[in-house]
């Protein structure tokens, strides 16, 4: 997928970005949850491709229940389209979703389950800088509970041989963390000890339900990443955050426009890529098996 | 509408099980009318007198009806989930011929009336019968108590806020000592609501893993711990109801050394299943409390053996298919069980954890003491409430041949050994299998 990526990224970056491999394929992003980058990323790749792509906004709170996400899903299934995109606010949506349609299914991200092609894009931005991920120690910071590219990262990065690092209070860990094959630490400092990359995690203010940590203020202070608390970390280490930013909550502002330390811009490139190889990929299995 | 039962009927060749006298052993048991006229264990004589109809039970297992103390039965309110005509019916498929339903229906069960329309309601359609928990405070709001004098008169068995903890402590304590004014007692859902909110599921690896917010073992615990004290405060008579984990076990275990009057039971997923059934997000093994870790279920098992845990309850929770096809943190929690409690009790027959008696006692004559219920023996002068049974043939669980009205089974498709051959209430047969 990684090197299909590659390809993709090069052709991105060319005058004709254009291609047909998915000439008369119907992609919808169905949308639960807001997304602008992810769902501009799908949006883009597809066209890219040359399917037809039509995008869906859903507000999960005007859905009456989840009986909806059924009921949409069954009647974009009649309409005979190739892949669906999904995100959801709740975890195991997607894949209940994709019990019910015979197209493929992408997930776009569920709850704090997991957000596959995040994982890949960050995979592929970190590949393309260090050349390669087995070796390298990633250190994962914040706002881990909630966080679906955390998980989703965490499979992807150890699979490949990497070391993972937690760094976290210990309220925005999941219960038995450090069962997840990673090695945890409360301290940013002694987390960022050595890394090679630094993945900062958003503060999910809208999912959290009561007192996670007691002001924004004190989080900066101990775990919002700065210039200070990145000389722990190997002086090549790279800044890496899925977006969008709270500047100042988990990241540093001048930190995160720092052309010499983050690759978040590129990781949004990065993106695109990623989604075009996972829409061909996908679509050639699917090769004519639902007419 | 039922008709009595007149005439006598010869139960011939059973393997007679009655866990109150401890009689196992092969015999016979007559009904006259409604009730028992003889329990033997010798050759029946009068088979040949032509007002006695004789059944061979040709060795099957015959035993006290089963008590099921923990049902819900969504009627009044929820009649598209169950009513109490299928609950019945759900019931004396499953050989359970006395229950007890949680006042969490809409209305809710606080009031005389809907007590006495609960039971009239049960009394009409002839099958299981139905013995009504109330409501401990107004509406389950948890804040005033419900007329508990009164409902008990009216024929409550036993006070509680259904599915709901009874959270404040004030509350609660209030509600033990009135309640220990009548002689009633108090059945708690053991879970401290503040940890359990918004939790979908154990919460532990599998929990971080599926990104789903988890409900701690301690939830359990520490509602035990407070109530343990409460107990002691006041003397009152207290229950917790479908206990999940070893810590919870272990309270009631050292506030029944201590001599508190307390007791507690548990429900087949909690000795049967593990958290595993959850993943995947099937929303039919979620469960209030949820289901826990291998360890925890375990230690159920082992509290089974010991007598820390008195009885075990069916918990049977219909649910519609709108409310379990659903992304797991949206869908309700619960599991139909009327019809799989005797199987999934004899589980622990056949994995040798109890005796075939002992697991009997543990679904009739346990919670029938328990409750000070008439049922759960076969003695002369009883009500012939019977459950005919083959402890060993085969079947596999296929909701859609339930009577219960909803399909949410936790043992959707699990291969059990145990299967009720005919149900007997008052000298009536409500239900028997074609073979």
């Amino acid at each position: 997928m990684l090197d299909l990526s590659d390809g993709f990224v090069e052709k991105n970056r060319s005058a004709d970005r254009k291609s047909n491999n998915l000439r008369g394929k119907t992609i919808i992003n169905l949308f639960f949850e807001n997304s602008t980058r992810t769902r501009t990323s799908f949006e883009l790749a597809g066209k890219r491709l040359g399917a037809d792509v039509i995008n869906m906004q859903v507000s999960a709170s005007s859905v009456a229940k989840g009986e909806t996400l059924i009921d949409t899903a069954m009647t974009l299934n009649a309409m005979h389209i190739d892949v669906l995109v999904v995100r959801h606010p709740d975890s195991g949506a997607v894949k209940l979703l994709s019990e019910k349609v015979n197209c493929a299914v992408i997930n776009a991200g569920d709850g704090a389950h997991e957000h596959p092609t995040q994982a890949l894009l960050d995979a592929l931005t970190i590949r393309r800088r260090k050349g390669h991920l087995d070796g390298l120690t990633v250190a994962i910071c914040g706002d881990v509970l909630h966080s679906r590219v955390a998980r989703s990262n965490i499979h992807l990065l150890n699979s490949m041989g990497a070391r993972v690092r937690l760094v976290a209070p210990r309220t925005l860990l999941p219960a038995q963390a450090d069962r997840l094959g990673v090695e945890v630490f409360h301290n940013m400092v002694k987390g960022l000890e050595d890394v090679d990359i630094v993945m900062m995690l958003r503060v999910q203010n809208e999912r959290m339900k009561g007192n996670f940590i007691p002001s924004i203020r004190e989080y900066f202070h101990f775990f919002g990443l700065d210039y200070e608390k990145l000389k722990a970390a190997k002086p090549d280490a790279l800044i890496m955050h899925p977006g969008p930013m709270n500047r100042g909550v988990e990241l540093d502002s001048d930190l995160a426009d720092d052309v010499e330390r983050s690759v978040i811009r590129e990781q949004v490139e990065m993106g695109v890529a990623v989604r075009m190889a996972c829409l061909d990929v996908l679509t050639q299995n699917l090769a004519g098996g639902n007419a | 509408m039922s008709t009595r039962a007149s005439g006598r009927v010869a139960y011939i060749n059973a393997r007679l099980l009655d866990p109150a006298s401890g009689l196992d052993g092969t015999g016979f048991l007559l009904t006259d009318g409604e009730t028992i006229a003889e329990v033997g264990t010798g050759l029946f004589q009068g088979a040949h007198s032509a007002d006695t109809l004789v059944i061979d039970c040709q060795g099957a297992c015959l035993a006290p009806g089963l008590v099921d103390m923990r049902v819900q039965l969504r009627e009044p309110g929820e009649e598209h989930k169950e009513t109490l005509r299928s609950a019945g019916e759900s019931a004396v498929a499953g050989g359970v011929t006395s229950m007890v339903c949680l006042p969490n229906t809409h209305p809710v069960i606080d009031d005389v009336a809907t007590v006495e329309f609960v039971a009239r309601r049960a009394r009409k359609s002839g099958l299981a019968k139905v013995y009504p928990y109330a409501a401990a405070t107004k509406q389950l709001a948890g804040q005033e108590l419900a007329e508990i004098g009164m409902l008990a008169e009216a024929g409550a068995l036993g006070f509680t806020d259904g599915t709901k903890a009874i959270k404040n402590a004030q509350v609660m304590r209030r509600a033990l000592a009135y309640a220990a004014t009548f002689g009633v007692m108090i059945i708690q859902h053991p879970e401290e609501p503040s940890l359990a909110e918004n939790g979908a599921m154990n919460e532990g690896e599998l929990s971080a893993r599926l990104g789903l917010a988890g409900i701690p073992t301690a939830a359990e615990a520490i509602m035990l711990e407070r109530d343990m004290r409460l107990v002691a405060i006041t003397g009152g008579r207290y229950h917790a109801a479908h206990l999940s984990t070893a810590e919870g076990i272990e309270v009631v275990r050292r506030a029944k050394e201590r001599g508190l009057p307390v007791t507690c039971d548990t429900a087949p997923p909690y000795f049967a299943l593990n958290e595993l059934a959850v993943s995947e997000y099937r929303t039919f093994s979620k469960l209030s409390p949820p289901l826990r870790s291998e360890a925890d279920r375990q230690a159920i098992v082992a509290a089974i053996k010991d007598g820390v845990i008195d009885a075990i309850a069916s918990d049977h929770a219909p649910q519609d298919q709108d409310s379990k096809r659903l992304p797991f943190a949206q869908a309700e929690p619960g599991g139909v069980g009327l019809e799989t409690l005797l199987a999934v009790t004899l589980e622990l027959y056949h994995n040798r954890h109890l005796s075939l008696i002992k697991a009997v006692e543990l679904i009739t004559w346990a919670p029938a003491r328990l409750l000070g219920l008439p049922a759960g023996q076969l003695k002369t002068g009883a009500a012939a409430d019977l459950v005919l049974f083959d402890p060993d043939r085969a079947w596999r669980v296929d909701p859609e041949k339930f009577r219960s009205k909803s399909k949410n089974s936790p043992f959707d498709g699990r291969p059990l050994q145990g299967r009720v051959l005919r149900t007997v209430v008052d000298g009536r047969t409500v239900f028997a299998t074609d073979a």
